[in-house]
């Protein structure tokens, strides 16, 4: 990783896609102060020109769903190491879950997580309140505090709030200080017990499933409270064949939710758990070729308007166990970029402003914040792709501090070249490469 | 017997080819005939140490390992731990790294969690793996016996019509039956309660069953499975009365039955739940020779896979 503190550039010859601005085309981008700015503003000032002749300039991109398990588990993962991993995953916007321990339910927490990310961010760290206090679904968090102190969104993470009135209350609460309400949906009482999606393989191997029904059903509370309250919804990760048809006609309906699809949903299904990897195992599960299909098409015509990782890391010791005690998830920072240009711009199924404003435009309208563009004036976070490029994934080349990824070994095309955050470059393989 | 065992782990019939299977059934045989000996101990593992590691309670399958290993002179050391004491103390890969520190030959491992065994293999290179259950994956040297019990009375498996009847979504011994008589070509038909009687294994080839007549009046076998219902954590069936009225076998039953279909169970038998006892022990149980069948098919398995290890 090269770091340097120039912060004017001027970006020459790439192919610059800004779905914001409706941009595609080459032409240069020009940084100052760290800040985009237009050619005229350049006159006179010393910068670093840089020919990315054959990449691809794009707006930052933002991982609305990230766990960097500080405080609580930094043998997992740190700001620095998680924030690190998203830097060279060409990420410069990550949204960091509250289930740490202590959980980010309480203003005195939120304020922590930011020094934190004052203090050890490579990227911009944007904390998550809780919904609930102490996620346990029971009592609303303190939601007008947390927006006070500085939370970027909502979520139970992990969990789900059963309680329907409880959320119905929840969002409606948090619809005045207009923060995103994302949530994991999971019917508690159907998935029980279940380590792998309940389908063909968890009958032929004899391990207890989760039923897609658990989250589709979840999926349909949500639009039904969104419809009913007027607020906005998020799903997380949605996995599911029948979750993305809700979603469609909810959508279609004019009913304010969305939904996030996870490189992992995109690229793998069930058929892995027959070695009984740890790496497999993640929360929703791997499902079925079918949903796998659904979940593609579902960010083919828009009704699903972000990818997000869900990076979950958890160390050997925690992961190398008996796969019914292993912990969900895995990391995906370092390897979304790969995986879904390789998976969906590759194999034909999204153009690359697509998958980019799946990165960008999605997630900023998502926040409702001003990041994800090149708009003249904005902050200067940028990630350059080269789309064409081939390397295998390799764990030892991580910068996370965690390897559990299902994706070692997995032949790529299409990998982040460089990232910058605020006119800075936090990451560049540009020289290794020209 | 010409033909050359390579496998040093047994872990599931899904991994073996049908020939692999016969030629256990047909090393069994050979083993069946020293248990009928005078002297029933034969030098086969002399010197090899085998660890019993038995992470979920086990009575009868453990007895029988135990006692195979002791008929081929091996060296036997058991270690039984129920699986959240394990977890508290020691995990499954420091289990895995004492055993490889002990220059073990061959664990015979029972656990709660599928896949445990797989675990344990791909961490052991140097020593073989004898699954003895794990979870409701998969119970290899059971569907073995049952396997070597239906050859022996029947002559053949092939084109047999066999029901296994009974909880098949919580049963290992249910999944190994049907890898290893699919394989070797029978007919199966699963049937119970809809809610333990998974469609997906239509998928596979298996005749699914609402009924309990349909499924068993053409059967040449009927394999019983025990139902847990005291475990189960949620209701799959109102109670063990309802269960012993539609899915039980009992003298009405038997009405339908053929005289020649054999009567199958694992054990051990809830009497008058899913077997009325006096079929248990009437002429067409053949239970208990399930068990003494057992005991030479397991020798079989840790002669052949101890063979592989060189």
């Amino acid at each position: 990783m090269m770091m340097k503190k120039q912060n004017n550039w001027i970006l020459s010859g790439a192919r610059v896609i800004d779905p914001v601005n409706n941009i595609d085309e080459v032409r240069n981008v020009y940084i100052k102060d760290g800040i985009i700015v237009d050619e005229a503003a350049m006159q006179g000032v010393e910068a670093e020109e840089l020919d990315l002749t054959g990449k691809v300039v794009a707006p930052g991109f933002i991982d609305v769903h990230v766990h960097l398990r500080q405080p609580g588990k930094v043998d997992a993962e740190t700001v620095r190491t998680g924030t690190l991993a998203a830097a060279a995953g060409g990420f410069t916007t990550v949204v960091a879950m509250p289930n740490t321990s202590p959980v980010t339910d309480n203003a005195a927490q939120v304020q922590y997580i930011r020094e934190l990310a004052e203090r050890d961010g490579i990227v911009h760290v944007l904390p998550c309140g809780a919904l609930s206090k102490g996620l346990a679904g029971e009592e609303m968090a303190p939601i007008g505090s947390l927006a006070s102190a500085g939370v970027a969104a909502l979520s139970d993470d992990g969990k789900c709030v059963q309680n329907h009135e409880l959320m119905r209350h929840i969002v409606e609460y948090a619809s005045n200080f207009d923060l995103p309400i994302m949530d994991h949906c999971e019917n508690t009482a159907l998935a029980a017990g279940g380590v792998i999606h309940e389908g063909y393989w968890s009958v032929l191997l004899g391990m207890k499933g989760q039923p897609s029904a658990a989250e589709e059903l979840m999926i349909s509370r949500n639009i039904m409270l969104a419809r009913m309250t007027g607020c906005r919804i998020h799903m997380q990760h949605v996995s599911a064949r029948e979750s993305v048809a809700l979603l469609r006609y909810a959508r279609a309906n004019g009913i304010p939710v969305t939904g996030e699809a996870t490189p992992h949903h995109i690229a793998l299904t069930d058929v892995e758990i027959k070695r009984f990897d740890t790496n497999y195992k993640m929360n929703p599960p791997l499902r079925s070729e079918d949903d796998r299909m659904a979940v593609i098409e579902g960010l083919q015509d828009g009704t699903l308007t972000i990818i997000a990782t869900d990076h979950a890391p958890h160390t050997q010791t925690a992961k190398q166990v008996e796969f019914d005690y292993a912990p969900f998830g895995i990391i995906g920072l370092e390897t979304a970029v790969p995986v879904t240009l390789t998976e969906l711009v590759h194999k034909g199924y999204l153009t690359l402003p697509q998958l980019i404003s799946k990165f960008t435009k999605g997630p900023a309208e998502l926040l409702k914040r001003p990041i994800g563009s090149l708009s003249i004036g904005s902050a200067a976070d940028v990630t350059v792709i080269d789309p064409e490029v081939e390397h295998t994934i390799d764990i030892n080349s991580f910068y996370s501090k965690s390897r559990n990824t299902p994706f070692h070994g997995y032949q790529a095309k299409g990998w982040t070249a460089a990232t910058f955050v605020d006119g800075v470059c936090v990451y560049s393989r540009l020289d290794e490469e020209r | 017997m010409d033909f050359n065992w390579t496998k040093k782990d047994l872990l599931s019939l899904y991994d073996l080819s049908r020939e692999e299977i016969v030629h256990i059934l047909d090393t069994a045989e050979e083993f069946k005939k020293v248990s009928q000996r005078n002297v029933k101990k034969v030098p086969a593992l002399r010197g090899k140490t085998v660890v019993n590691l038995f992470v979920e309670p086990s009575t009868r399958t453990r007895l029988s390992f135990e006692l195979a290993e002791k008929r081929l002179s091996a060296d036997v050391i058991n270690v039984q731990a129920d699986a959240s004491s394990l977890r508290k103390g020691e995990s499954l890969l420091d289990t895995v790294k004492n055993i490889r520190a002990l220059q073990v030959d061959i664990v015979v491992m029972r656990h709660s969690a599928a896949g445990a065994p797989n675990f344990l293999s791909r961490e052991l290179a140097d020593c073989s793996i004898v699954n003895a259950g794990d979870g409701a994956h998969s119970h290899p040297t059971q569907a073995l016996l049952d396997l070597f019990t239906m050859r022996e009375k029947k002559g053949r498996i092939e084109g047999l019509n066999v029901a296994i009847i009974g909880d098949i979504l919580h049963s290992r011994v249910a999944r190994s039956n049907i890898w290893g008589l699919l394989k070797l070509g029978a007919n199966v038909t699963i049937s119970g309660p809809a809610t333990l009687v998974p469609k997906e294994f239509e998928k596979i080839g298996v005749r699914v069953c609402r009924n309990l007549k349909d499924a068993v009046k053409d059967a040449d076998v009927i394999n019983l499975l025990r139902i847990q219902h005291e475990r189960q954590r949620t209701e799959y069936f109102p109670g063990t009365g309802e269960y012993a009225k539609f899915y039980g076998i009992n003298p009405d039953s038997m009405k339908y039955i053929s005289p020649e279909t054999l009567i199958m169970h694992p054990g051990p038998i809830n009497r008058g739940v899913e077997l009325d006892s006096a079929i248990a022990d009437g002429p067409q149980s053949v239970i208990l020779e399930q068990v003494t069948n057992g005991l030479a098919v397991r020798m079989a398995v840790l002669f052949l896979v101890a063979g592989a290890l060189k």
